[in-house]
């Protein structure tokens, strides 16, 4: 382009303010400040009747110091660190499976991943929760084996929240994943194998690095919402099992301690934010693959 | 020897082919056993879900007497919401998309930034920080709050897949429209907006099913008075979903397939049109060159 064109646009700005505008006011108006203001709450004082005095104090995180606190925390991150890890090793062939197949069938088999999250998600839960009944299915399939004497308590556990955690987000993992494999040329492949290196060699060598955009967007799809929920541990686990999310929850409704809430809210920005970091060390964001 | 290896080749290959079709129909069967459990519930014989207790279409004629006031008037509010969050996000998507593709401006970076933070931040650290922001300056809880909170995650998604639409040819086409005397309006309507409509269209779907999915944001910054769908389902899963929720929601994910067919078939109808159109054009070409020749 040349250099009168530019200068052009440098004048009128209307069509940038008329298009940019209002992304960027909306973004500021209910992104950038509402996270700044949960930061500034989380340093202020619990207001007798709820609500917040504003007199600077660290209270809250020194209550999220509190065993009881902190065992929670440090549950909700081991539970989330394992339904990360179990979803990219489930879903990593998968992903690799459908990215193999030729770009019509695999657009097929996509839009096949796709048809059950247009289904309710707490209706799924739901269903798990049927099929884990004391005398579902599960169950009697179990008694009829002779796998087990008496029924097994499903419900409102640590392993059905866990289920249901990883079938809620292994489709997530799937798909930045998905897209990082097919986006990878056969070419690089067949070099590495020409150059006779094992199969096994290539995959750690070549596809694994190749793919690594996906596999950390997966890791972030995945590890900072399963920390952040409480929709899956409430239905699954009854309320009987505390996450963060649901910590969280409890302080702007029943609780109302706000600052504790948002200071919970700034220890899940602080744990997102350490992840992009380390992301952007390694890749591009621009490159992360949010669909 | 040489035939030997290659049977063996070819038949280790026919195996890991077996195996991975395997593997792919399990975890396909991981995503699909719950949602034909959701469909198979909305038959049972039973006033709440908990165990089968027989067939019966009965659920489906209670739902269509529309005598479940609480359950259709969630499902009204849970699509107004949704409808008014997709236009304006797509609204905003598109301008957005076009806007920070286009120009170059101070804070952009700032901005481009602040789009990913809705998408990897736990949805329930923003809808907190909205819901004190809401409180500390007195707005009222409600419709407006959820819409807010809805289009708040559906933008960024918005603006990412239009940006993925505008390529390099965009700049071209909106420089020869202008050049061939288009005012900016003309060209936005009538150029980027048609050149750009796959992405559009695939917005909005995406906005449309993350909000009528969405339990987190509608349930924070809902009044008490009214709740869309998914907060009524989590708020009655204690005490039991009746099969009429079932219903409902088969219904709803029958509409959605429908829908997503209907948008695919629409998109190959359009490529295939334009596909006819660059073919005839080339046709017209040819036909002058064979003439000044």
């Amino acid at each position: 382009m040349n250099g009168a064109s530019t200068a052009k646009k440098r004048h009128n700005r209307l069509p940038a303010i008329a298009q940019a505008g209002p992304v960027s006011l909306w973004m500021i108006l209910f992104v950038t400040i509402p996270m700044l203001f949960i930061i500034f709450i989380s340093f202020m004082t619990r207001g007798s009747f709820g609500g917040v005095e504003y007199t600077p104090t660290l209270t809250s995180y020194e209550t999220l110091a509190d065993v009881i606190y902190l065992n929670v925390i440090l549950k909700s991150l081991r539970v989330a660190l394992v339904t990360t890890v179990v979803c990219l090793l489930l879903g990593y062939p998968f992903a690799y499976y459908i990215a193999r197949k030729p770009a019509d069938v695999a657009s097929r088999l996509i839009m096949l991943l796709m048809i059950p999250l247009w289904t309710n998600s707490l209706m799924r839960l739901n269903a798990w929760m049927l099929l884990f009944q004391t005398n579902g299915p599960v169950n009697k399939a179990l008694l009829g084996l002779g796998f087990v004497e008496k029924p097994v308590t499903f419900l409102y556990t640590d392993g059905l929240v866990l289920l249901g955690l990883i079938t809620n987000f292994l489709p997530f993992a799937v798909l930045p994943m998905y897209s990082s494999i097919e986006k990878l040329q056969t070419a690089m492949l067949e070099a590495s194998a020409d150059l006779g290196a094992k199969p096994s060699v290539t995959f750690f060598r070549v596809t694994l690095p190749l793919t690594f955009p996906g596999i950390f967007s997966a890791i972030i799809l995945t590890f900072i919402p399963a920390l952040g929920t409480y929709t899956i541990t409430d239905m699954l686990g009854g309320g009987k099992v505390l996450y963060i999310g649901n910590i969280i929850k409890n302080q702007f409704g029943t609780i109302r301690n706000w600052p504790l809430g948002a200071a919970l809210s700034v220890l899940l920005l602080l744990v997102t934010a350490l992840l992009i970091f380390v992301y952007s060390r390694f890749a591009k964001i621009e490159d992360m693959e949010v669909l | 020897m040489m035939k030997q290896i290659s049977n063996r080749k070819l038949r280790r290959q026919k195996r890991n082919r077996f195996f991975g079709a395997l593997y792919a129909s399990i975890i396909y069967a991981l995503f699909y056993i719950p949602v034909l459990v959701m469909i198979q519930f909305s038959f049972n014989d039973a006033k709440r879900n908990y165990s089968w207790e027989g067939f019966t279409t009965m659920w489906y004629g209670k739902l269509f007497s529309f005598r479940n006031h609480d359950l259709w008037e969630a499902l009204a509010y849970s699509l107004i919401i949704a409808v008014i969050a997709t236009i304006i996000s797509v609204a905003i998507g598109v301008l957005g998309g076009v806007g920070l593709k286009k120009f170059e401006f101070r804070g952009k970076r700032f901005i481009n930034l602040m789009l990913y933070v809705p998408i990897v931040v736990p949805e329930i650290v923003l809808a907190v920080s909205m819901l004190i922001i809401f409180m500390t300056i007195g707005i009222k809880l409600g419709m407006g709050t959820i819409v807010i909170g809805h289009c708040t995650f559906c933008i960024p998604y918005a603006v990412v897949t239009i940006k993925g639409r505008i390529s390099g040819d965009n700049e071209t086409l909106q420089e020869a429209s202008m050049d061939l005397g288009a005012n900016r309006l003309q060209t936005f309507w009538r150029v980027t907006i048609p050149s750009i409509m796959p992405g559009i269209l695939s917005a909005a779907f995406l906005s449309f099913t993350l909000s009528i999915d969405d339990v987190i944001m509608s349930n924070m910054l809902a009044s008490a008075r009214q709740s869309t769908l998914p907060v009524l389902i989590l708020s009655v899963n204690r005490t039991g979903v009746t099969p009429d929720i079932n219903a409902l929601t088969t219904i709803m994910v029958l509409v959605m397939v429908a829908g997503m067919l209907l948008l695919s078939a629409v998109q190959r109808a359009r490529a295939k049109k334009e596909a006819r159109e660059i073919a005839e054009m080339e046709k017209r070409i040819s036909t002058m060159h064979s003439m000044v020749e």
